[in-house]
């Protein structure tokens, strides 16, 4: 990025997230203290467990702070109603969609819900916004498809193509490339590093595919059990964050590479 | 949503059926009377017998509009239910909705001797039967949602609502087995269901509530197709999923008990007809899955009606017992032929 001046559009203070059972606590993490800077591509990593889920859970309001705060735009989350929140940040999640009848226009037409009056009626505005977001992800060719006839890797792309016909500044992805293959986990995060470049969006994922992520995204999150830290990929390197993210018997960081790499056997 | 295809030649064959269907429904019934002489009577030509007139005004006419109102708050019922569960096989019945109509009901006819024999003499108003009914169904409903929140699994929520079946048909044996036996032919006899029953008095009032139901069904097409993306994409499109589903909940009970009141748990409508509207429309928009939900339950239930007159006997058949034997192989042909169901 070379942006002279950054700004931050999404900060944590003093973050504790976690479940509230009863009368008692259930602290996944603590003292979380991260910056999301506009118009970046940053990577949420950590291993299997972490509490990735639950940091972007809370993140995007599906779920409250144990304590301390989420500002988005300097304004703290919990003053923003769903409805606003709905035009400010959009998400790609994990969850399956139910067996409907829904066509790939109709599925992204819905991301226009927040601008549309009581019977979803889609005006000018929202249809040119929809036909953006397919033109966007290169899926013209499906938009008549029913989505249950799309692989994988198609309905990926066209649940982004939703996400962005929302047109929110931030777009949450929670694990995109979960069951793809190595062809379309490129294409996807290669799609996404296109759209900050060309559309100026926040793009924040979580992601177990690290190598690919230390060589595409502009910055990372490592989440540890016991430590949280954001930053520029490069910064992130350089601070030996990614030394202990896993445990050294398997996996280990090379530092010259900048990838991990499978210990060879003695 | 845009429909982008239009739908219209689908709509303009189901009116036309619908109508079609409408006049074959009075000219059916156990006196013939010519087509034009109905259209004469209907029109309020005087020259027409009495008798026929009788029979078209305060028998046929209320039945066939009865079967309308009935066919499309049931199905739309369904259809909402099937959307809210984001499950196929979800219906009235299913639920246990229809079984929480029949305790309100039982317990206002049957209870009346069970608990002391106050009412005992006293035929009931379609009133109170109504308010019971629409008691039953709501209260039902209710703790099946509230069982929906803590379990948030689909299978579970179907098991429950069928748990709720079995025990509100346990505590109706009970009421039967210390009631007079006239109560229980009441009983059983609202139970067969019909569509015969029902006066222009308590016509407009069914008519009003169904309206009114279908009226809220078409505010919350919105909620309703964006739960096609699930909940959690719902919320993040700024839907508010307690007052939907609390909106729902209420449309469906309004609908469900209103019918069920009138006309006793008429079965498979409300879970068949969703589906059947479904095919022939092949989409998931509720904008315009609802109208055609509507339109294709008036319909089913115009022949289930006719089918149930048996043409030119003196015989009626519970309305009931025809909705399932229909009901109940459409439903297994669909699983069959398309191997899925929608929601």
């Amino acid at each position: 990025m070379n942006k002279t001046t950054i700004h931050s559009i999404i900060k944590t203070k003093d973050l504790s997230i976690g479940y509230q059972q009863k009368k008692q606590q259930l602290i996944v993490a603590k003292n979380i203290n991260i910056t999301i800077n506009q118009a970046t591509f940053t990577a949420l990593i950590g291993k299997n467990g972490v509490g990735k889920s639950t940091l972007l859970r809370t993140l995007t309001k599906v779920q409250q702070p144990l304590s301390g705060n989420v500002y988005l735009k300097n304004k703290s989350i919990s003053a923003y109603s769903h409805k606003e929140l709905a035009t400010e940040l959009s998400l790609v999640l994990t969850d399956g969609l139910p067996e409907s009848q829904l066509t790939v226009f109709e599925l992204i037409a819905l991301g226009r819900q927040p601008y549309t009056n009581w019977i979803d009626k889609l005006q000018a505005n929202d249809i040119s916004k929809i036909n953006w977001a397919i033109e966007q992800t290169e899926i013209t060719h499906l938009k008549d498809k029913k989505f249950y006839e799309l692989s994988d890797g198609q309905l990926q792309r066209v649940m982004i193509a939703r996400a962005l016909a929302q047109d929110t500044e931030i777009i949450i992805l929670d694990e995109p490339t979960a069951h793809l293959d190595m062809h379309h986990t490129y294409k996807i995060f290669l799609l996404l590093k296109k759209l900050v470049a060309t559309t100026g969006k926040t793009i924040l994922i979580s992601t177990h595919q690290i190598n690919l992520a230390l060589e595409l995204v502009d910055e990372l999150i490592v989440m540890k059990s016991n430590s949280i830290a954001s930053g520029r990929t490069q910064d992130i390197i350089e601070s030996n964050a990614l030394e202990t993210l896993f445990p050294k018997d398997i996996l280990r960081f090379n530092k010259t590479l900048q990838q991990f790499t499978v210990n060879k056997k003695n | 949503m845009n429909t982008h295809k239009t739908y219209s030649k689908q709509f303009v064959i189901l009116t036309g059926l619908l109508i079609i269907l409408f006049i074959l429904n009075i000219s059916v019934g156990s006196v013939s009377i010519p087509t034009k002489d109905i259209f004469s009577i209907i029109l309020g030509d005087e020259s027409i017998k009495n008798s026929w007139k009788d029979i078209i005004l305060t028998i046929r006419l209320p039945k066939a509009i009865t079967a309308i109102l009935i066919g499309t708050s049931l199905s739309i019922s369904g259809l909402l239910m099937q959307t809210l569960f984001r499950n196929p096989l979800a219906g009235p019945f299913v639920l246990g909705i229809s079984s929480g109509a029949s305790l309100g009901v039982a317990l206002l006819i049957l209870g009346s001797t069970a608990f002391g024999g106050y009412f005992l003499t006293s035929t009931f108003s379609s009133w109170s039967i109504a308010i019971a009914s629409s008691i039953g169904s709501f209260l039902v409903l209710s703790a099946v949602i509230i069982a929906a929140n803590k379990v948030k699994n689909t299978m579970s929520i179907l098991i429950i609502g069928l748990m709720f079946g079995s025990f509100t048909a346990a505590i109706i044996s009970i009421l039967s087995y210390f009631s007079e036996a006239a109560q229980i032919q009441q009983y059983i006899f609202w139970s067969f269901g019909s569509l015969g029953n029902l006066n222009w008095n308590e016509l407009s009032v069914l008519a009003g509530i169904s309206l009114v139901g279908i009226l809220f069904s078409l505010l919350i097409i919105k909620p309703l197709n964006s739960f096609l993306l699930g909940e959690n994409y719902a919320k993040s499109l700024g839907i508010n999923i307690k007052q939907s589903r609390v909106l729902i909940l209420l449309i469906t009970s309004l609908l469900t008990g209103a019918t069920t009141a009138f006309s006793g748990p008429i079965a498979f409508v409300g879970l068949a007809v969703p589906h059947v509207a479904k095919l022939i429309f092949t989409t998931s928009n509720h904008k315009i899955l609802i109208p055609a939900t509507a339109i294709t339950g008036a319909i089913v239930l115009l022949i289930c009606d006719s089918i149930a007159q048996l043409p030119t006997s003196e015989l009626i058949l519970p309305i009931n017992a025809i909705t399932s034997l229909f009901g109940a192989p459409i439903v297994i042909w669909l699983l069959i032929r398309k191997k899925k169901l929608y929601v």
